[in-house]
C-alpha cells in the first residue's frame, strides 16, 4: 500500500488504502464517532502510516492531525470518479448530510460543481428523518418506493415540514408506498434542479450511500435523461479519490 | 444643541484630538493588532486619514443638530443639492457597515424583529430600524433626519424603509424614481429625472432655511467628479501584478467616496491614498506577499467577515482585486459634468450597476475580468440584497463557459451573520483555490 485516503464524513467515516497502480486494498468504513483522529488511529492500528502518503477529506478532516494532506471533497469526489471509471462526466453525490453535483472533464478536472449542505432536503437525512418516524429501515425505502404502482404529491422541500405532510397524509389513509414513492420524488427533484443549475452532461454517475437505494437510481435516471453508473460500492468514491491524490496529482 | 457646544466639541476638540490621533500614528507607525506579516504587505498608511475622517463624520453627527439641518439619504441617492445647501447628511448605509464590521449588527436586527420588522428585509434596514428603536450604535449617537431622501436607483427595499423613516421622525420624504435601464437611458428618462431633481430643490430650500446657490453646486459637483475620478484610478491600480491594493483595503477606504462625495476633504484623501499606491507600484509591493492568483468578487462586502476572507485567501496566495461593488462608484465619473450639474447628476445617478439589467451587469464584470487579469470569481448570494444577487446563477455558469475561469456562489448575507456558514464557505473556497491551480 502507498497511499491512504480519508474521507471523514459527519455520518460515515471511510478509509480506502490503493498500491502504486491505483488499486484498492484496503477498506473500511464505519459510522463516525466523536473523536475522529482516535477512531482513525483504531482503524489504522496495523498499518505503518509513517510510510504511507495519508489524504484526508471531508467535515471532520481538520481533526485528523497527522494527515500528509487535505484535499476538498469536491475535488476527491471527481478524482475518485474519474480514476474508478477512466471518464468524465456529472457526478452527483448524495451523503447523509449533504449532496453535490460535480461536472467532471474528460481529463478528470472539476469543470464546475454546486453543494447543498446548509439545508437536509436533499439529502440522505429526508429519508432518514421519515424512516425513523415510520420505523422502517432506512435500507428498505426504496424497495418499499419502487413496489407501489400509486405515487403521492408531497409538496413540502423541506425536510420537517415534510414529516408532518407525510403524517398528515397517512392519517389521511394515503398508502403509505405511495406516500414514500413521492418521498423519493420529492428528493430526487430537489437534485435534479441542483444539478441542472450547472451544464451537466453524461454519464451520469452515482457515489454516496443515498445511491444504493434503487428507486433514487432509477428516479434519477427518468429526471436527468442520462446513462447512470455507479461503483460497487458508492461510498467510498471520495476516500479513493483522496488516496490517488496521494500519489498522483492530475 | 448649540452652535457654541457643536464648535467647542466637534470643531476644537474633537477635529484636534483625531487630527493629532491621526499624526502620532504616522509618526508612531505601529501595525494592527494580529497583522499577519507573512502574508500581508505592511497595512496602507491612509488607515489612519480614513480614521480621522470617519471618526470626525460622526462626531460632528453627535453636535449637529440646531446648527446644520440634517439629512438620511440612501447611497445611491443624488446629494449634490443638499451638499450645496450645506446639510449634514447621514447615510444609514454607511452607519449600517461599521455596525456590521463592529459586529453589532446581529443585536440591532434583533431589535427590528422583536417590533414585528422580517427577517427577510434588507438587513441594513433592520440594522437601521434597530437602531433608531434601542438607541444603540457604536457611535454614540446619531442625529435625527430634518429631510429624507430616498432614490429607487439601488432596489425598492428604500422605498419602504424610508416611508418608515418618514412615518417615525415625522419629517418630509423626497422619492427620486430613476426607472430601470434596459439599454442606454432615454433623453426623456433623464428629463423625467432631472425634473424632479429641480421639483425637489424648494423643498431642501425650506428644510435648510437658504436658497440654493447655482455657483456652489456647480463647485458640489465638480468636487463629486473629481473625487469619483480619483477613485476610479485608485481601483484600476488593482491590474498591476502585484496589486497594491486588495478589494478588503478597497471595501474599509472607500467610506468617503460614499458619504463625502462633493467636499475639498474627499479628494485630497484620495490624493494621498492614490499617491501611496503609485509608491507601492513602484517599489513592486503588492497588498498580498505571495499574489499568485487574482480574484473578482461580486455583491456587498460581508463585513463581519473581512478579516477572515482577506487572511484565508492570502494564506492560499489570492488576492482578491477587482469587485463590482467598489468599481460601482467609479465607473460613472465620465458622466459627471460639473457645467450642467443638474442634467449630469440626473444621468448619472439612472445608471449605478444596481439600475442596469443583468446583461450589463454580465458584460460589465466580463470586462473586468480581461482588465484585470482574473483567474476566478467569488459570487456573493446576499440573502439581503435581491438586486444585486438575481441572475448570479447564470452569470457564474457564462464566466465558466465563455471565460473559461471558475466562479463560485457562496450564499450569505452582508450584515446579518446568522446567514454565515464558516465550514461551507472555507469548503467552497477552497474548492476554487484548487480548481485554479
Ligand atoms: S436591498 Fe441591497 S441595495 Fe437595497 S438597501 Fe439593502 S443592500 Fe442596499
Amino acid at each position: 500500500m502507498v497511499s491512504l485516503g480519508i474521507d471523514a464524513g459527519s455520518t460515515t467515516i471511510k478509509i480506502i488504502g490503493i498500491d502504486k497502480n491505483k488499486k484498492i486494498v484496503f477498506e473500511k468504513i464505519e459510522n463516525t464517532e466523536p473523536d475522529i483522529d482516535k477512531q482513525v488511529k483504531r482503524l489504522l492500528k496495523n498499518i505503518k502510516i509513517s510510510e504511507i502518503k495519508i489524504v484526508v477529506t471531508g467535515y471532520g478532516s481538520n481533526l485528523i492531525k497527522f494527515a500528509t494532506k487535505k484535499v476538498t471533497e469536491i475535488t476527491c469526489h471527481a478524482t475518485g470518479a474519474f480514476y474508478y471509471f477512466k471518464k468524465g462526466g456529472t457526478l452527483i453525490d448524495i451523503g447523509g448530510q449533504d449532496s453535490k453535483v460535480v461536472i467532471i472533464s474528460d481529463n478528470g478536472k472539476v469543470l464546475d460543481f454546486t453543494m447543498n449542505d446548509k439545508c437536509a432536503a436533499g439529502t440522505g437525512r429526508f429519508l432518514e428523518n421519515i424512516a425513523w418516524r415510520l420505523k422502517i429501515p432506512v435500507e428498505r425505502m426504496g424497495d418499499i418506493a419502487l413496489n407501489s404502482e400509486k405515487e403521492v404529491n408531497i409538496s413540502s422541500t423541506c425536510a420537517v415540514f415534510a414529516e408532518s405532510e407525510v403524517i398528515s397524509m397517512l392519517a389521511r389513509g394515503e398508502e403509505l408506498e405511495a406516500v414514500i414513492k413521492g418521498l423519493h420524488r420529492a428528493l430526487v427533484k430537489r437534485i435534479g434542479a441542483m444539478a441542472n443549475s450547472l451544464n451537466i452532461f453524461p454519464p451520469l454517475i452515482l457515489s454516496g450511500g443515498v445511491s444504493k437505494n434503487k428507486a433514487i437510481q432509477r428516479m434519477l435516471k427518468e429526471e436527468l435523461g442520462f446513462n447512470i453508473l455507479i461503483p460497487e460500492n458508492p461510498q467510498i468514491i471520495g476516500a479513493y479519490g483522496a488516496a490517488i491524490l496521494g500519489i498522483d496529482r492530475i | 444643541m448649540s452652535l457654541f457646544e457643536y464648535i467647542l466639541n466637534y470643531k476644537i476638540f474633537g477635529a484636534t484630538y483625531f487630527k493629532l490621533q491621526k499624526i502620532k500614528e504616522q509618526i508612531f507607525f505601529k501595525y494592527p493588532k494580529s497583522w499577519n506579516t507573512d502574508i500581508f504587505a505592511p497595512p496602507l498608511k491612509i488607515g489612519s486619514y480614513t480614521k480621522e475622517l470617519i471618526s470626525s463624520h460622526y462626531l460632528e453627527g453627535r453636535f449637529v443638530k440646531g446648527v446644520k439641518p440634517v439629512a438620511w439619504v440612501t447611497s445611491g441617492a443624488p446629494v449634490e443639492i443638499l451638499k450645496a445647501l450645506g446639510f449634514y447628511i447621514l447615510y444609514p448605509e454607511n452607519h449600517g457597515a461599521l455596525c456590521g464590521a463592529k459586529k453589532v449588527a446581529v443585536d440591532l436586527c434583533v431589535e427590528a424583529e422583536k417590533r414585528g420588522y422580517s427577517i427577510d428585509i434588507c438587513s441594513y434596514s433592520r440594522t437601521d430600524f434597530g437602531s433608531i428603536f434601542s438607541g444603540k450604535t457604536p457611535v454614540g449617537k446619531l442625529p435625527k433626519p430634518d429631510l429624507l431622501l430616498t432614490c429607487s436607483n439601488i432596489c425598492q427595499t428604500v422605498l419602504y424603509w424610508y416611508q418608515v423613516l418618514s412615518h417615525y421622525f415625522k419629517v418630509p420624504l423626497l422619492i427620486i424614481d430613476t426607472p430601470f435601464l434596459y439599454e442606454k437611458a432615454k433623453d426623456y428618462e433623464i428629463e423625467y429625472v432631472k425634473k424632479q431633481l429641480e421639483d425637489s430643490i424648494p423643498i431642501c430650500e425650506k428644510v435648510a432655511k437658504k436658497n440654493l446657490n447655482f455657483k456652489k453646486l456647480k463647485k458640489v459637483v465638480k468636487l463629486s467628479k473629481e473625487a469619483t475620478e480619483l477613485w476610479f484610478e485608485i481601483i484600476k491600480t488593482a491590474k498591476n501584478k502585484p496589486s497594491p491594493i486588495s478589494v478588503f483595503d478597497q471595501f474599509i477606504h472607500m467610506a468617503p467616496i460614499v458619504e463625502m462625495r462633493g467636499e475639498e476633504k474627499t479628494v485630497k484623501f484620495y490624493n494621498i491614498l492614490l499617491n501611496e499606491l503609485k509608491d507601492r507600484i513602484s517599489n513592486g509591493i503588492g497588498a498580498v506577499k505571495n499574489e499568485k492568483k487574482r480574484v473578482l468578487w461580486d455583491n456587498l462586502p460581508i463585513w463581519y467577515k473581512i478579516k477572515f476572507f482577506s487572511e484565508f485567501l492570502a494564506e492560499n496566495g489570492v488576492a482578491v482585486v477587482a469587485s463590482t461593488y467598489t468599481n460601482a462608484w467609479g465607473e460613472l465619473c465620465s458622466l459627471i459634468d460639473p457645467d450642467r450639474p443638474i442634467e449630469s447628476v440626473s444621468k448619472t445617478y439612472l445608471h449605478p450597476i444596481l439600475n442596469r439589467s443583468t446583461k450589463d451587469k454580465l458584460y460589465t464584470i466580463f470586462n473586468m475580468i480581461d482588465e484585470f487579469s482574473i483567474d476566478g470569481v467569488i459570487l456573493h448570494s446576499d440573502r439581503s440584497c435581491k438586486p444585486y444577487s438575481i441572475g448570479q446563477i447564470d452569470q457564474r455558469k457564462k464566466f465558466i463557459e465563455k471565460k473559461q475561469i471558475p466562479a463560485i456562489l457562496i450564499e450569505s448575507d452582508h450584515n446579518d451573520s446568522r446567514a454565515f456558514s464558516d465550514e461551507q464557505i472555507k469548503n467552497r473556497l477552497l474548492t476554487l483555490i484548487e480548481m485554479m491551480e
